[in-house]
């Protein structure tokens, strides 16, 4: 009876959500296909008259190598970081030790924080270290503020593993090791994808580190961004083209494994 | 356990591996491959590049750093420059990235710096090495001016090379507006605010301004405070011998509030070209802004005393608010002599000539010959040498060079909120409580 | 911690010999992320309250100790005022807007109609983009002279402000400030919610799809409209999701830099300044490292005070 008429409301409603939705990368796109000349105002909201790649050319040529920067540094942090990860979410629910619980709530508690409370020694800290300005500074900073996160993932992803596993791997022999490399790591390849796409999102989007520990040469891709957006000579085509050529490696991870992408949101928020 | 243990000892040391592989694979790169990067300390700059820090990145100011670049490279071929500027206006995101650097003890190899307290900070955190042995090398005392000097000079011995001045009291106007409802430039504020009154009636924006950065709000304030106190009383409020509640900057502030009264609604999304660009656009009769802007005008096509004209802001005619851009040497640099090279360049008549020819400033050498500069230029050079006799120079506060970063941090904070709330009193008591930080 | 660990290790011992061993190197293996987390973590923000106590207020370290007079000094300023403000109602706006959106979305999705897939990842994809890309995106829609402007002004004749209007509602005097919603911040919350809006739809559909559909049937044959079954027995379910959406967007929007740093700044009259960008600007701009470190330290105890009861709790739940 009404159940035709609901479903049309409900679409209704969908696609006008939807509309907003896309209206930030209609813009994008499109401001990104056009000659400057025709990146005015009045015309802000048309398709362009033909399709022109110059302000990819010049945002490219601006920043491939703060894009090379970016990969140098999410490369290397995604895989330490949820190497560690699944180690402690290893330890923390398979051999759990007295106060165990409460080391994994310490822990967490460092994914919650505001990072401008630990900025100013961050700086000293990698300065000390001689990482000040590099790469592997940034690598070190992100492998270690993701701890919690990918601890959380892997520890909740493990839960799922029935301890009777490990018991009677115990009883044919085998040890802490064997284990995880025999039974913990063959079981958790999903574990490993799904964190990592979702920590490889979360160290490319990264901004605040990336702005206080890195100057010209050794700056990732978010805050070359922000410098060719705020430099007010550049045009918005050009600006358009930059910011679609820095979401392109994350939107490329959605298209190609959104459902990995949703496992890691929803396995990263506390209650697993 | 014990084959365990290696197993995890294994692992760390893979860990290890991983780092220090990534860290050095980045170094070679950057660093024409020589593979020297078992130093660990410091940056991985090899001793060949010189890393230029500024916040020129935009339009005539980018033109003019690469036109440098370019005429040092091509005469020091075996050095490699790298060109670091960092966007933003006023250089206020610049000057935190080199803060943090300059914490982090990696500075770039020279950077911009404006003379006078934006430069004495360095020195009193003992980071910059002094250049006298350069001054006298290249007989520079002689040929810059004294007070210019004196803002890169502490306690005897002088930290920074002055590549140009630059003014800071200018009225920029659209001539074609002028021209049409038949302004005169306004000397005073009296025939700013009448001229004010006859673009409103016309609907035409009287004043652009443009302050998404703190910056372009706090340069026209700057200015006010000169008009209204002159140089004299002016100069005296970096001193501490003139109050900021004095009767003369609250004057001040009412006249700011008043021209408030007469700028475009959007001025807190615009930086300061856009709004230069209203002007451009004919949208706005008048802008106050350093001479900086004359080089975006001219790179937008427009030409001195054609499309655009030009006087002191109101009141502060005769007197030359200098803004003075310098570079130095930071300690523990690698290359400590190519930096000396690049400055010796930047000092030079040449390196002088080609960057303030596109830069819209004049040469802080007072030798050059300035014949091949624009219009605008060789007036400003004319009043900068008359006020330089008159002894009626004055240091910019928005600038950087009248006082402490921390005090313009402040001045910045308060200007924002005036400029919405325009309550003097407020303003006054918030001047008068940050001024404890001046120097 | 060692000495209680050497105990638990020989009570272990005497017990359950093999097992001991193996517990011994898991606790090794966590070890390394243990220190670097409280090196990091901990004794970072330890450091960060020394300073924030201290009197380092140029740029040269000065760690005199000055006790609270950092923290006196920022709550006087109009601008941490301000801060205070715009973080209030940004954050209560901005969960609500996630929360009651999402939500919304989810049930629609849920339908079972033709295509949700599609409008799903329309709905998600935003999730995937940097707050630095989103900043610089609606930055551009927003702007008061192009954008969402043009196309409203042709349709209705109105134009906003936008992240540019510095008008207060209300306006109560509290502080040196006015106290009410400032209307800049509309423009932030709508790219903010934009984007994280995903998160929220994509836990409650988990969440209804973990529903089994036996409850609603049998709600069903007591006679329940669908209307009815949606408020009475879906909407009971999924609290404790509403409950984990709003801690993780609570601690996003306490600490939210990024998209204000790219799309606003702080703002005329600080309408858009938020603690976590003025803590940037005065510690590396003005070289106040003591009072930006006592903002720093303000913002902690702030999401201390929302995380820490949820942590301790969701830890209780489990055991």
């Amino acid at each position: 009876m009404t159940k035709s008429l609901s479903k049309g409301i409900f679409y209704a409603l969908l696609v006008l959500f939807s509309l907003f939705f896309l209206i930030p990368f209609y813009v994008m796109v499109v401001t990104s296909l056009k000659p400057f000349d025709e990146v005015s105002i009045a015309t802000m909201w048309q398709l362009p008259s033909a399709i022109n790649l110059s302000s990819y050319a010049q945002a490219f040529a601006k920043l491939v190598p703060n894009f090379l920067n970016s990969l140098y540094i999410v490369i290397p942090a995604t895989l330490i970081s949820a190497l560690l990860g699944s180690l402690n979410g290893y330890v923390l629910s398979k051999w759990k030790f007295k106060g165990s619980e409460w080391v994994f709530t310490a822990l967490l508690f460092g994914m919650f924080i505001p990072y401008q409370s630990v900025l100013i020694p961050l700086i000293k800290t990698i300065q000390v270290l001689g990482l000040y300005n590099t790469i592997p500074g940034l690598v070190l900073t992100n492998v270690v503020y993701g701890i919690p996160l990918t601890t959380l993932m892997f520890r909740n992803f493990y839960a799922s593993i029935p301890d009777s596993m490990i018991e009677s791997a115990q009883i044919d022999g085998a040890g802490f090791i064997r284990i995880f490399r025999f039974i913990i790591i063959p079981l958790s390849i999903t574990g490993f994808v799904v964190v990592s796409i979702w920590q490889f999102t979360n160290i490319w989007n990264e901004f605040l580190f990336a702005i206080t520990i890195t100057g010209s040469e050794q700056q990732p891709i978010m805050v070359a961004l922000q410098n060719l957006a705020g430099s007010q000579i550049v045009e918005w085509n050009v600006q358009m083209a930059g910011a679609i050529l820095a979401a392109l490696p994350t939107m490329i991870v959605y298209i190609f494994a959104g459902r990995y992408f949703i496992q890691g949101l929803l396995a990263g928020s506390v209650k697993g | 356990m014990k084959k365990e243990l290696g197993i995890f000892l294994g692992l760390l040391l893979a860990l290890t591996m991983v780092l220090a592989a990534c860290s050095s694979g980045n170094s070679g790169e950057s660093e024409n491959g020589s593979g020297s990067s078992d130093n660990a300390e410091g940056s991985d700059n090899g001793d060949t590049t010189l890393e230029i820090f500024s916040w020129w990145t935009a339009g005539g100011e980018a033109n003019a750093l690469q036109a440098l670049l370019d005429g040092f490279e091509s005469a020091n071929s075996d050095i490699k420059v790298e060109n670091a500027a960092v966007a933003g206006g006023g250089g206020s995101n610049a000057k935190a990235v080199l803060a943090t650097r300059m914490q982090g003890e990696d500075p770039p190899s020279t950077f911009q710096v404006h003379g006078g307290a934006e430069l004495f900070q360095w020195l009193e955190a003992d980071s910059m090495e002094p250049l006298d042995d350069l001054y006298e090398e290249n007989g520079w005392t002689d040929i810059f001016p004294q007070k210019v000097i004196d803002m890169n000079t502490t306690d005897g011995s002088v930290y920074g090379v002055p590549i140009d001045i630059h003014r800071g009291n200018v009225l920029f106007y659209n001539k074609q507006i002028f021209d049409e409802y038949g302004i005169e430039p306004p000397k005073t504020f009296e025939d700013f605010f009448a001229a004010a009154d006859t673009l409103q009636e016309n609907g035409v924006t009287p004043l652009a301004l443009g302050d998404k950065d703190p910056f372009g709000s706090s340069s026209l304030f700057e200015t006010v405070l000169l008009g209204v106190l002159g140089p004299e009383d002016y100069s005296k409020l970096w001193t501490g011998e003139l109050a900021f509640d004095s009767d003369g900057v609250r004057e001040a502030a009412e006249t700011f509030k008043k021209m408030l009264g007469y700028i475009n609604d959007n001025h807190s999304s615009l930086a300061w070209q856009d709004a230069d660009q209203l002007l451009v656009d004919g949208e706005a009769a008048m802008n106050v802004m350093g001479d900086w802007a004359e080089a975006y005008f001219v790179s937008k096509g427009w030409e001195p005393n054609k499309e655009f004209g030009w006087t002191a802001t109101p009141g502060s005619q005769g007197s030359f608010m200098i803004v003075n851009d310098s570079f130095g040497l930071p300690k523990g640099v690698e290359n400590p002599d190519d930096v000396k090279t690049f400055l010796t360049y930047l000092g030079s008549k040449e390196g002088q000539k080609a960057f303030n020819k596109l830069k819209g400033a004049i040469p802080a050498r007072t030798d050059v010959d300035m014949s091949e500069f624009n219009e605008y230029s060789q007036s400003a050079m004319d009043d900068f040498k008359a006020s330089d006799s008159d002894g009626t120079l004055t240091l910019s506060l928005a600038n950087g060079s009248a006082a402490s970063p921390g005090f313009l941090n402040k001045f910045n904070d308060a200007v924002n909120i005036f400029v919405t709330q325009q309550d003097v009193d407020q303003f006054i008591n918030a001047l008068t409580k940050a001024s404890s930080q001046i120097k | 911690m060692e000495a209680t660990n050497t105990q638990k290790r020989d009570t272990l011992r005497q017990k359950k010999k093999p097992v001991s061993k193996d517990k011994v190197l898991a606790f090794l293996f966590l070890l390394p992320s243990l220190i670097l987390i409280a090196v990091f973590v901990y004794g970072f923000i330890g450091w960060t309250g020394y300073v924030s106590v201290s009197n380092w207020n140029q740029l040269i370290p000065d760690m005199s100790f000055v006790g609270l007079d950092n923290f006196s000094s920022i709550f006087q300023t109009f601008r941490f005022q301000s801060d205070l403000r715009n973080m209030l109602f940004f954050t209560v706006f901005f969960i609500a807007g996630v929360v009651i959106l999402g939500q919304f979305l989810a049930v629609l999705i849920d339908q079972k109609l033709k295509g949700e897939s599609i409008f799903r990842n329309i709905f998600l994809f935003p999730m995937a983009l940097s707050f630095v890309v989103t900043g610089v995106v609606w930055r551009w829609v927003l702007n008061p002279d192009t954008g969402m402007n043009i196309i409203l002004d042709g349709l209705f004749g109105w134009t906003p402000g936008w992240y540019t209007d510095t008008t207060i509602v209300p306006t109560l005097q509290i502080g040196q400030i006015d106290f009410g919603i400032p209307l800049a911040l509309i423009a932030v919350m709508i790219a903010a919610i934009w984007q994280m809006t995903g998160f929220s739809l994509a836990m409650y559909l988990a969440g209804l799809r973990g529903i089994p559909e036996e409850l609603r049937e049998a709600a069903r044959m007591d006679g329940a409209t669908e209307r009815q079954i949606y408020f009475k027995v879906i909407l009971p379910q999924l609290q404790p999701i509403t409950f984990g959406v709003i801690v993780m967007m609570l601690h996003i929007s306490l600490k939210i830099f990024d998209l204000i740093y790219t799309m606003t700044g702080p703002g005329a009259n600080f309408v858009t300044d938020m603690p976590a960008v003025n803590m940037f600007e005065t510690t590396f701009r003005g070289n106040y490292y003591a009072e930006g470190a006592a903002i720093a330290i303000v913002l902690l105890v702030l999401v201390a005070i929302f995380i820490v009861p949820y942590l301790i709790k969701s830890r209780k739940g489990e055991a």
